[in-house]
């Protein structure tokens, strides 16, 4: 079962093979099993998910499913959910119990899914290996020995682990790409504003969105049809219809037919993805990945993002610059942690966030402060606000070439716990590709395309235009369907 | 010993009349317990989102159209960052560089004639909460309160040029600004409860010198303590730099108990507001329809000054004057009440705005009433002041009339002053024959006077009117009284 598609549990939810108490207890006891390895949860609370399979088997009974109804979800700890504990991570939020509930998971709960748990995360969703999180690093279920990726590492755990069919996540500079290549699991970054924000804790407010983990293309495409379109509480949401993620699966490219579904498609290969930096294995897989997909009709073009390399360091400017303003809330006066001793107001913000915020959170609000402040702020704040302008242009002049972006998701594999730890800046060059798409507010997946010699997964990462993602989820699952490499399990889970 | 020039510039925050927030929907109504109008994105939970409110941005268009400034098509909320126990999510939401009001200038009357002062710009901002530190009652252990339900209130802050040169012609400048921002709507003008105040920047120097070094005086709110302060300020400022001294930029505080401003914090203590565009808002573009519906707005209730241009036009053969027009449109209330009784009066526009700017007006001053409250409706006046113009009545009993209307408290009675004639006989003795003799016990009782303006004495003439109405009872007519006297006095000498 826990091997089943969404559309197959959905198919036997709604045939009465199964009821959704059934499949919500089956993945708890999964979790209860694995999640001491792996530690990929933060709070699950049995009374709570099992309320909501009951509510979900009676819509079933009285024929009132949707897509979703009855099937749980793993959610990031970063989105807001009513009743729950929601901790982003961080000693901050450790006793905030969310008196709401973000729009994704009112969207969810509408359509009758089970909230399966509280995935670990990143610490504010601020990292690449999952081991700024309070609660502890997540195991890559691939290796124990390993990172999962980050930030948003326990929900692709969750589901290359099989302890969740899907799972939710954010992605602000590739915390669901790089994560889902690390786990060798499928993920998307929707465009910016296809996802509202509310309700989802802030990082860098320009840069985050909401998207979803699933083991294929097709479990995303249901998932992110949950979970897209406008919310007017969110002013960066934008009012657009959402496509039929679903029906346009197995639609060929244009006029494609036949063995070659692709055929048309021009897929745009940029040179600065495979320079020094790029692991042998991961350019391999990559390489054989991009064959699979000529192979379907689709033809390579050579394409250049000149502006690639600036993007790390404007990100760095960017988001720590948001994130400073962002995390200002969390000054221990209304809700959240409180330092228990302090001598004065300026005493209790002091140690409140002192005692409250990791190492990488502090290191990032005081970059964040520093690029801000006056006499600094043209240098690098509005200078970093004119690269991301340029890397924005880099992929406009490339879409005029290409349909679609493709190259290496990360520059190698899951690296050890620890082995980055104290080098923020090789940490940061973990997401070299995948901040670009975030900075140009730009679609963006992950979906696993092979393995390295020490069979640790290997992704491969896609890039769309605005609001392409039924093109892309499309252009994944007829690779899917022509390669296996999804569908493999870690050891031990399968 | 050469003069000092004082110059001035205010800040004015008017908070926009807006049912709702200007980011949150809660509600802006006063007086409501603590924290009961503070919603999820007031208090800023972790996830909340702004979203600005329409009406908030209309009554801002409706303010820069009314002071002829150019509209900012495209304007941006920023964020103003600092730690306050009252500012909930650590930043302010305002804007910086680009508001969206600019320019534009306010005229206003003076006793020294007209005058213009120009403006900066206004742009829109939320109010922020507030601390409490007294009221809480046994169980606050000397801990403070926070009430959240003025954060997020709307404001529209109102910078000047520094085009005021003296506390009295600030004071104007407000007073006009005031009754600006009441009728045109957009602001209740309660300034007890905070919907209107200013902070003044003050500096003095030499005429024909550059500007001085500034001080800022925050949050004051009532016109006299804007005076108070700005003299007490000017003054400080002149001694230290007749002592020699030299004027430190600072903030500071009025108080009003000891008449007195005090430092608050200097420039070297000024915060770094690290100001950014907000990435939860787009830049705020104003659509055509809003511009238009701004206009039609406007359009509707004119302003103070194109009423007094109407009534300058209209009444012009009526002897009312520009000061007369000033006074009676100090507010939308005070022209309607002018306007119905010059209209039940059919005429005498004259002595009708002087009722209003007159007796009218101290009666309200005195009682601190609203015109709209008012004791004597403009039925009632307009009844009073008939009886005037047919001279059934002296203005003096009119003036006594007046007064027993204001106890009567028979709004509705038009003909109340009528039944007060008529009670208490107060009509106007015209019988020529019985002033006749009256004018004649009072000459001869009065031989002296008669010698004297005979003598060539005016005085004594009026003391002999004086008389002869003190005969009457106040009720004889002064000029048939005149009149009577003069050809007595004539006929019998000369």
């Amino acid at each position: 079962m826990h091997n089943a598609s969404l559309s197959e549990l959905a198919t036997a939810l709604g045939s009465r093979k199964i009821s959704s108490v059934e499949l919500t207890r089956f993945f708890l006891g999964r979790i209860g099993r694995h999640n001491p390895a792996l530690n990929a949860f933060v709070t699950v609370d049995e009374a709570k998910s099992l309320d909501q399979a009951r509510a979900a088997d009676a819509r079933l009974a009285a024929g009132e499913a949707g897509p979703l109804t009855g099937i749980p979800i793993a959610h990031k700890d970063i989105f807001c959910a009513r009743g729950w504990l929601t901790t982003c991570g961080s000693k901050m939020l450790g006793n905030f119990v969310s008196p709401y509930d973000a729009h994704l998971i009112e969207r969810l709960n509408t359509a009758g899914a089970v909230i399966l748990g509280k995935t670990n995360m990143d610490e504010f969703a601020m990292g690449s290996s999952n081991e700024a999180s309070f609660y502890g690093p997540v195991k890559n279920a691939w290796d124990a020995s390993r990172v999962p990726g980050g930030s948003s590492g326990g929900s692709a755990t969750a589901v290359a682990a099989r302890l969740a069919p899907a799972a939710t996540g954010t992605d602000t500079g590739g915390s669901i790409r790089q994560p889902a290549a690390h786990s060798g699991v499928t993920g998307l970054k929707p465009t910016y504003g296809r996802v509202s924000r509310y309700g989802m804790i802030a990082f860098a407010s320009s840069l985050d969105q909401g998207g979803a983990f699933g083991r294929s293309a097709e479990d995303v495409a249901r998932l992110l049809s949950g979970i897209a379109g406008f919310d007017e509480r969110d002013s960066t949401s934008v009012d657009r219809p959402v496509e039929d993620y679903l029906g346009s699966l197995e639609r060929p490219w244009n006029g494609a037919q036949g063995k070659t579904p692709l055929a048309g498609l021009r897929i745009g290969v940029p040179k600065e993805h495979f320079g020094a930096g790029l692991s042998e294995d991961v350019a391999r897989a990559v390489r054989e990945a991009l064959t699979v997909y000529e192979q379907l009709g689709a033809r390579l073009v050579d394409i250049s993002l000149p502006s690639s390399s600036l993007a790390v360091p404007a990100y760095y400017v960017i988001a720590p610059a948001e994130a400073s303003s962002n995390l200002s809330r969390f000054d221990g006066v209304r809700y959240g942690y409180r330092a228990p001793e302090y001598r004065d107001l300026l005493d209790m913000y002091c140690k409140t966030r002192a005692q409250g915020f990791g190492a990488e959170v502090k290191r990032r609000i005081l970059i964040g402060t520093y690029v801000l402040s006056h006499g600094y702020y043209d240098a690098y704040y509005l200078q970093a606000q004119r690269i991301r302008r340029l890397i924005a242009l880099d992929f406009a002049l490339a879409f005029a070439q290409c349909d679609l972006i493709m190259g290496p998701t990360a520059p190698s594999a899951a690296f050890r716990l620890g082995a980055k730890s104290s080098d923020p800046v090789q940490m940061y060059l973990e997401d070299i590709y995948t901040t670009p798409v975030n900075l140009a507010g730009l679609p963006g997946m992950s979906l696993p395309c092979g393995f390295t010699d020490g069979d640790l997964p290997i992704g491969l990462h896609m890039v769309g235009e605005c609001f392409s993602e039924a093109r892309m989820l499309s252009a994944a699952h007829h690779y899917q369907k022509a390669t296996d490499w999804h569908r493999r399990s870690p050891p031990g889970f399968s | 010993m050469m003069s000092w020039e004082i110059v001035i510039g205010l800040e004015t925050h008017a908070q926009l009349s807006t049912a709702s927030k200007i980011f949150s929907g809660a509600s802006t109504a006063f007086g409501a317990p603590p924290n009961a109008q503070a919603s999820a994105v007031d208090i800023a939970l972790p996830g909340v989102l702004p979203v600005a409110n329409r009406g908030a941005v209309e009554r801002a268009l409706v303010f820069g159209l009314a002071v002829g400034a150019a509209i900012n098509r495209r304007s941006v909320f920023a964020r103003k960052n600092y730690f306050y126990p009252d500012l909930p999510k650590g930043y302010q939401i305002s804007q910086y560089e680009l508001p969206i009001v600019q320019g534009g200038c306010l005229a206003f009357l003076t006793r020294e004639g007209e005058k213009t002062v120009r403006l900066t710009r206004a742009h829109l901002e939320e109010d922020a909460g507030k601390s409490l530190h007294e009221g809480l009652g046994e169980l606050s252990h000397g801990m403070s309160g926070i009430d959240l339900n003025r954060a997020g209130t709307p404001l529209l802050e109102i910078v000047s040029e520094p085009d005021m040169r003296s506390a009295e012609e600030a004071v104007a400048y407000a007073r006009a600004l005031h009754a600006l921002v009441r009728w045109i709507g957009i602001c209740d003008g309660n300034m007890q409860e905070g919907s209107f105040r200013c902070d003044a920047n003050v500096s003095v120097r030499r005429p024909g010198e550059p500007l001085g070094t500034r001080c800022e005086i925050k949050n004051l709110n009532s016109f006299r303590f804007l005076e108070r302060a700005i003299e007490f300020e000017a003054k400080r400022q002149i001694e230290m730099l007749e002592d020699g001294g030299r004027i430190a930029q600072e903030t500071r505080l009025y108080d009003p108990d000891r008449d007195e401003t005090r430092s608050m914090r200097s420039k070297e203590e000024a915060h770094d507001y690290r100001y950014f565009p907000d990435p939860d808002l787009p830049p705020l573009v104003v659509p055509d329809e809003l511009l238009a519906a701004a206009q039609k707005s406007l359009a509707a209730t004119g302003t103070p000054r194109s009423r007094q241009a109407q009534y300058a036009l209209q009444f012009a053969g009526d002897g009312v004057t520009g000061y007369d027009t000033a006074v009676l449109t100090a507010s939308r209330e005070t022209a309607s009440y002018f306007e119905d009784l010059v209209a039940r009066m059919g005429g005498g526009a004259k002595l009708a705005a002087n009722w209003v700017a007159g007796e009218l007006s101290a009666a309200l001053n005195r009682d601190a009433l609203d015109i709209g409250r008012s004791p004597v409706s403009s039925a009632q006046l307009a009844g009073l002041l008939a009886r005037v113009r047919d001279n059934t009545i002296s203005g003096k009993i009119a003036k006594e009339i007046f007064d027993a209307l204001w106890q009567g408290g028979e709004r509705g009675n038009e003909r109340a002053a009528d039944a007060i004639i008529e009670k208490r006989g107060l009509k106007q003795i015209t019988d020529m024959a019985a002033l006749e003799a009256i004018v004649d016990q009072v000459v001869a009782a009065n031989p002296k006077s008669v010698e004297e303006f005979r003598a060539g004495r005016q005085k004594a003439f009026n003391a002999l009117v004086g008389q002869a109405m003190k005969a009457t009872g106040g009720k004889g007519n002064p000029a048939a009284i005149t009149e009577i006297l003069k050809r007595k006095l004539g006929s019998s000498g000369c």
